[in-house]
């Protein structure tokens, strides 16, 4: 037990020394937050699109109206010319082309269908989805209206259809940051946890000093305590940080209870490390086992439903996820701090990476030997 | 001479196809300052790692302080002391954070250890270091005090791999007269070395070429049975025969 007071004194010492490593374990953290919640959006703002309209009616001129009245698009080109307008689609001046047919109005007064074509630059595929399905729901909108018309002209009943009223929950306002704020925080201790302890020990391997502790009576577990505490502790004390960050800063709504996810992380925070952990075991220098860290970091991130959700990804990626840490923590994050869930709903998921975090501490442990050969 | 510290009795090391270490039998007493030499890829190190409990015999027999280096190296590592060409401070901590970590981890606590290391830095002639880093010291003072922390807790034996590579002679002359004091003391040193003026200090001395001791005697008798002056005479009179080169 002593010894491991005298490992983790010298931790500490060796960090709070490095001038270099301390804005990043602590001020970094405050950054990313900051500059991808605010940068990670999917809200759609003023989206510049081409006009050709060869039927220069009241109608298609409503539409118009209609489109740019939401504030979501503005119209940068009008004419007649629909090559010119796909140059300035193909240069990304515009993102979207309305071509509104002869005899539009004609045909809707008459009650009969008309087509309506959308060019959309699909570039940057989830803005082009976006892209169509607010045009899609301002042109029901506008189609609804004028079928009324119609029926009222020939005195028929209003044409009845099913009306969609959609009732967002536990983000109202459909509002990114909320959404965005809790998996970020994940990826920062994820970050932290993954990165700092398993380097640390790979590190004192390049230097040399891990062949004087191996001839030291310390033990591995001693030595692996030594190594997992201090950076166990920054990990926590900067999700607190953002935390506080993400509730008085970005004002989330914290439902849930703040004691399950600091319990949570800790336990999260464990299976990360054993993960860093391992990876100090089978790399030589820093060099190395950066690139690995990095490599699963940015498979864990990109499959683990933060910017994309899980459920549109194709079975095999789905089940893929299962076996990926950040994707449940980023869960149960959203589902504690943004639904209120408590132990009944994430407990599963919970005992996962408890039993992830004791089978990886295992390996590791197993794998780190005082002896060669 | 008293009881034997380190026995080995064809102790071997095979990496794959290339044996290492090949067959090596000494008897080290107590107190004694023991010189082991060879040449680069002779088998120096990995015949030192293994008495150290840093990597395990493919065959032979060997124990250290009375225990197997087979199956009680962690027992080994509590009696020993160890200082490898590599330096193993830490750059960025003190000599003081320094000493007092590694007595830590050898079990030594509070007042002894704040003794103790006090004692270390005056004896060390550190006092006006003691908040500088221990990377920014002279690679002879580290080298002082890395022997230094290596013997803290009194240990039988002291295993010094190449302690005195890249300084100047007097500051080596220091050195030995360090490793003196510990012998004095009753430690028995093991150490390996490339200065032949440093294998003359030594109580007794063996030569190892590719694998093997090929010479083991008193520096005086070594000289007598070669018929040369000098220890540097004998050792390149073996070494020459060497079919390994670095490794």
């Amino acid at each position: 037990m002593k010894t491991v007071l005298f490992l983790l004194r010298k931790e500490f010492l060796q960090i709070f020394r490095n001038k270099g490593m301390l804005p990043i374990i602590f001020v970094l953290p405050v950054i990313q937050l900051m500059v991808l919640s605010f940068a990670a959006t999917y809200e759609l703002k003023e989206v510049d699109f081409a006009l050709v309209d060869y039927d220069k009616s009241i109608y298609s001129q409503e539409l118009i109206q209609k489109l740019q009245s939401t504030g979501y698009f503005a119209m940068r080109e009008y004419s007649d010319d629909a090559d010119a307008m796909l140059e300035l689609l193909e240069k990304g001046d515009v993102k979207l082309i309305i071509r509104i047919p002869e005899g539009f109005q004609e045909a809707l007064t008459s009650g009969k269908s008309t087509d309506l074509q959308l060019i959309i630059d699909a570039v940057d595929g989830s803005t082009a989805g976006l892209i169509q399905s607010y045009t899609n729901s301002i042109i029901n909108d506008f189609n609804q209206e004028k079928l009324g018309l119609i029926a009222s002209k020939y005195s028929m009943a209003p044409v009845s259809m099913v009306n969609l009223k959609t009732v967002n929950w536990y983000n109202p306002d459909l509002d990114y940051i909320t959404y965005m704020v809790p998996g970020i925080l994940v990826v920062l201790v994820s970050m932290i946890g993954l990165f700092l302890s398993g380097m640390n020990i790979v590190r004192e391997r390049e230097i040399g000093t891990i062949e004087q502790l191996n001839v030291t009576p310390i033990t591995k577990y001693q030595f692996m305590i030594g190594k997992l505490v201090p950076f166990w502790i920054i990990g926590m004390i900067d999700l607190l940080i953002g935390l506080t960050l993400a509730r008085f800063g970005f004002q989330i709504p914290f439902l849930g209870s703040l004691f399950t996810i600091l319990v949570i992380a800790g336990i999260y925070l464990i299976l990360i490390q054993a993960m860093g952990l391992f990876i100090s075991t089978i790399t030589d220098t820093q060099q190395q086992a950066m690139f690995i860290a990095w490599f699963f970091m940015v498979v864990f991130i990109l499959m683990g439903g933060l910017f994309t959700p899980i459920e549109s990804m194709p079975q095999w990626a789905q089940d893929l996820t299962k076996v990926n840490p950040v994707a449940y923590f980023i869960k149960i994050m959203r589902m504690v701090l943004l639904k209120g869930a408590g132990w009944a709903e994430v407990y599963k998921m919970v005992t996962i990476l408890i039993l992830f975090a004791f089978g990886l501490i295992g390996i590791s442990i197993n794998r780190y030997k005082k002896t060669a050969g | 001479m008293a009881d034997s510290v380190i026995v080995t009795k064809d102790l071997t090391r095979v990496f794959g196809d290339f044996t290492a270490v090949d067959a090596i039998t000494m008897d080290i007493k107590k107190g004694e300052i023991f010189g082991f030499l060879g040449a680069n890829g002779a088998g120096k190190t990995t015949a030192m790692k293994m008495l150290t409990g840093l990597l395990t015999p493919s065959s032979g027999e060997a124990s250290v302080s009375g225990y197997d280096v087979f199956t009680e190296s962690e027992k080994i590592k509590k009696r020993i002391g160890y200082m490898s060409q590599k330096f193993s401070l830490y750059d960025d901590l003190t000599p003081m954070e320094n000493i007092q970590f590694y007595g830590g981890v050898y079990g030594l606590y509070g007042k002894e250890l704040k003794q103790k290391s006090e004692e270390l830095i005056r004896s060390l002639g550190l006092q006006d270091k003691r908040s500088s880093l221990v990377g920014s010291l002279p690679l002879g003072w580290k080298q002082k005090l890395a022997f230094a922390i290596s013997i803290i807790h009194d240990p039988g034996i002291v295993f010094l791999d190449e302690p005195t590579g890249g300084v100047d002679p007097i500051t080596r002359r220091q050195f030995w007269e360090r490793i003196y004091e510990a012998s004095d003391r009753g430690i028995t040193v093991f150490v390996t070395t490339h200065y032949m003026d440093e294998a003359e200090y030594c109580d007794r001395v063996s030569i190892m070429v590719d694998g093997r001791i090929e010479a083991m005697d008193s520096p005086e008798g070594l000289k007598a049975s070669f018929n040369t002056s000098t220890i540097e005479d004998v050792f390149i009179q073996l070494a020459r025969k060497a079919e390994r080169g670095d490794e």
